[in-house]
């Protein structure tokens, strides 16, 4: 299965990145590089395999629902690229 | 004063000098920092140095260390992968989307480290978000190989391995998603455990690819790795997969005694595609333990090829996920004048990402998108049970599994960069102990034309133990590991 330029635009838009047209052709190349690399899982019959999503198949392990970590709402919004009284600032979303 | 003694000595000799106060810990500090200044100009290993705050660290384990009741890694430094979120520290992961970032919490291994009275010297550089192997990818230039600086260190954990072998840190952190603690110890010449999935906490750790990633020590020998990772390992209530498993002494286990241990040899590791230098000195590093008592025994782990398959679905989607938290808002690098939230989204991703992050990106969010899912996401994960299934299948009749670290010694910059597929390649033989979450480690086997190369053991999960007490019998009979990069002439 190959990929085209079409594609890559596609998934691009769905990850929110955006490539340049100059930039295409050559994304467009290495990425199908990369699916025809794992494109060899095709040859190995899995039927009645189990999906594997932890290496030791752990199940989450729950805590009681309790308050433990303190509140360091500054420490955390001093990272923040543009705030404004406590609140993240973005480009107007709503006209 | 300081000679150059003390900045090679293992962990137990740092640790006597300390306790008979005959070096304190600032001296001890201001020794590698210095080191530092003199070689990372040339090297480019580490991309923040805090030395305020490791001579202030110092000073109070020097405190400790003269009431007496300083732990074994008490006022010895070390410096952190740029990866584990540091309080107050600038944290980039190799990245200008967070070439300002600075976390207000320390990552659990950095506050374990500290606890125990380590001090921390800075921040290695590394491959874009843990993503590459040659460290190529770093928004921060390249690191370089201190065994020749035309070549390339390795990665992800480049930074940390190049900054050991040039003997700036006695100690390192690394971490471990398909290879970035051993591959890159194997080209430096160093000793590098990634261990059993769960046995560190990821807690403050950038996510690369959650199922995947562990930290792990960097060291010159497997003595000072065990040291290191007694300190690391442990349950953590902050990241729900880390196993709540007993941690030994792992440095008191080193019994040095292999009589009897089943080495597991996979015939699909020494086929006819391994370099035959690369061969030669895995196995005389296989014989040395045989001749010290081990037995070596023929093994298959027949689903080996489909690893690098499997890990490039599964690490880049966990990616796309994981990495979706970078849009320009919260935290991390915004694009200039944004015209609207989705130029906002689409340019600081585009302009903060570089090149391999977001062809991953790319290729796990067609791994997951509609329509693909079943072929590629969940048929990876089928895949790798099968692989993860070879193992205990080999374990039933072996201790430890051997084979090369990685397929050959460190190669010129530039060399892989032009076909992510060839570069993908350097992980051959380390993608899948991270796919089946088990033990692996990296230590010094010989050198091919001046360049170190790297023998891997493998473990039963949870046994990390008895893949450090081979590698150590192995560094009790040989001196591999000590080994050093002639750098002393640019110091002159």
């Amino acid at each position: 299965m190959s990929i085209s330029q079409e594609d890559v635009e596609k998934v691009a838009l769905l990850a929110r990145l955006s490539i340049a047209q100059s930039e295409l052709p050559e994304v467009t190349e290495r990425f199908g590089r990369v699916l025809e690399l794992v494109n060899e899982l095709n040859t190995i019959d899995t039927s009645g395999v189990a999906p594997m999503s932890n290496p030791h198949d752990m199940v989450q392990r729950l805590r009681p629902d309790v308050v433990v970590a303190e509140n360091e709402r500054e420490a955390l919004m001093a990272a923040a690229p543009a705030q404004e009284q406590g609140y993240f600032l973005v480009p107007k979303v709503i006209d | 004063m300081v000679d150059s003694a003390p900045l090679n000595a293992s962990v137990s000799d740092l640790h006597q000098l300390l306790k008979d106060r005959a070096i304190s810990s600032e001296e001890l500090t201001n020794a590698f920092l210095k080191r530092i200044d003199q070689l990372n100009g040339q090297l480019n290993a580490v991309v923040t140095v805090c030395p305020e705050q490791a001579i202030a660290d110092a000073r109070r384990a020097d405190e400790q260390l003269s009431r007496g009741d300083a732990h074994i890694l008490t006022g010895i430094p070390l410096l952190h992968k740029d990866i584990f979120c540091t309080r107050g520290v600038r944290t980039t992961c190799g990245s200008r989307m967070l070439e300002d970032f600075i976390p207000a919490y320390d990552a659990t291994v950095v506050a374990k480290l500290k606890a125990a009275g380590m001090v921390m010297l800075g921040k290695c550089n590394m491959d874009e978000f843990a993503m590459g192997s040659s460290n190529e990818t770093s928004f921060f230039g390249a690191v370089k190989n201190p065994w020749d600086p035309n070549c390339v260190p390795g990665g992800s954990s480049g930074g940390s391995a190049a900054a050991l072998a040039a003997g700036m840190a006695p100690l390192v952190t690394g971490t471990d998603t398909g290879g970035s603690i051993r591959q890159p110890a194997s080209l430096c010449g160093v000793t590098g455990l990634k261990p059993t999935y769960g046995r560190v906490s990821r807690l403050g750790i950038i996510a690369f690819a959650s199922s995947l990633d562990q930290a792990g020590p960097m060291a010159r020998s497997a003595a000072d790795c065990a040291h290191m990772l007694t300190a690391m390992a442990g349950l953590d209530a902050g990241d729900s997969t880390s196993a709540d498993r007993a941690v030994p002494d792992f440095f008191s286990e080193l019994t040095g005694d292999v009589d009897g241990l089943r080495i597991g040899i996979p015939r699909e590791y020494f086929n006819d595609d391994l370099n035959p230098e690369v061969r030669e000195r895995i196995m005389s590093a296989l014989t040395q333990l045989e001749k010290a008592g081990a037995l070596l025994v023929d093994i298959e782990l027949p689903h080996s090829h489909y690893a690098i398959a499997t890990y490039y679905v599964l690490a880049p989607a966990e990616a796309s996920a994981n990495l979706a938290r970078y849009d320009g808002v919260r935290f991390g690098y915004r694009c200039d004048n944004p015209s609207d939230l989705e130029d906002l989204y689409l340019r600081s991703r585009s302009e903060g990402f570089g090149e391999e992050v977001q062809r991953r990106i790319l290729v796990g969010t067609y791994a997951l998108s509609a329509g693909f899912y079943d072929a590629y996401f969940n048929k990876a994960q089928q895949v790798r049970r099968v692989i993860s299934e070879d193992f205990h299948k080999a374990f039933q009749s072996v201790d430890v599994i051997a084979g090369p670290s990685a397929p050959g010694v460190a190669f010129p910059f530039g060399a892989k960069q032009q076909d992510p597929v060839a570069m993908y390649m350097e992980d051959i033989y380390t993608l899948a102990v991270n796919l089946a979450g088990l033990p692996g480690l990296s230590a010094p086997a010989g050198l091919i034309n001046g360049m170190p190369v790297g023998l891997q053991l493998i473990g039963k999960a949870f046994d990390e133990s008895t893949i450090l007490n081979a590698a150590h019998r192995l560094q009790l009979d040989t001196d591999w590991h000590e080994a050093r990069p002639a750098l002393e002439d640019s110091l002159a």
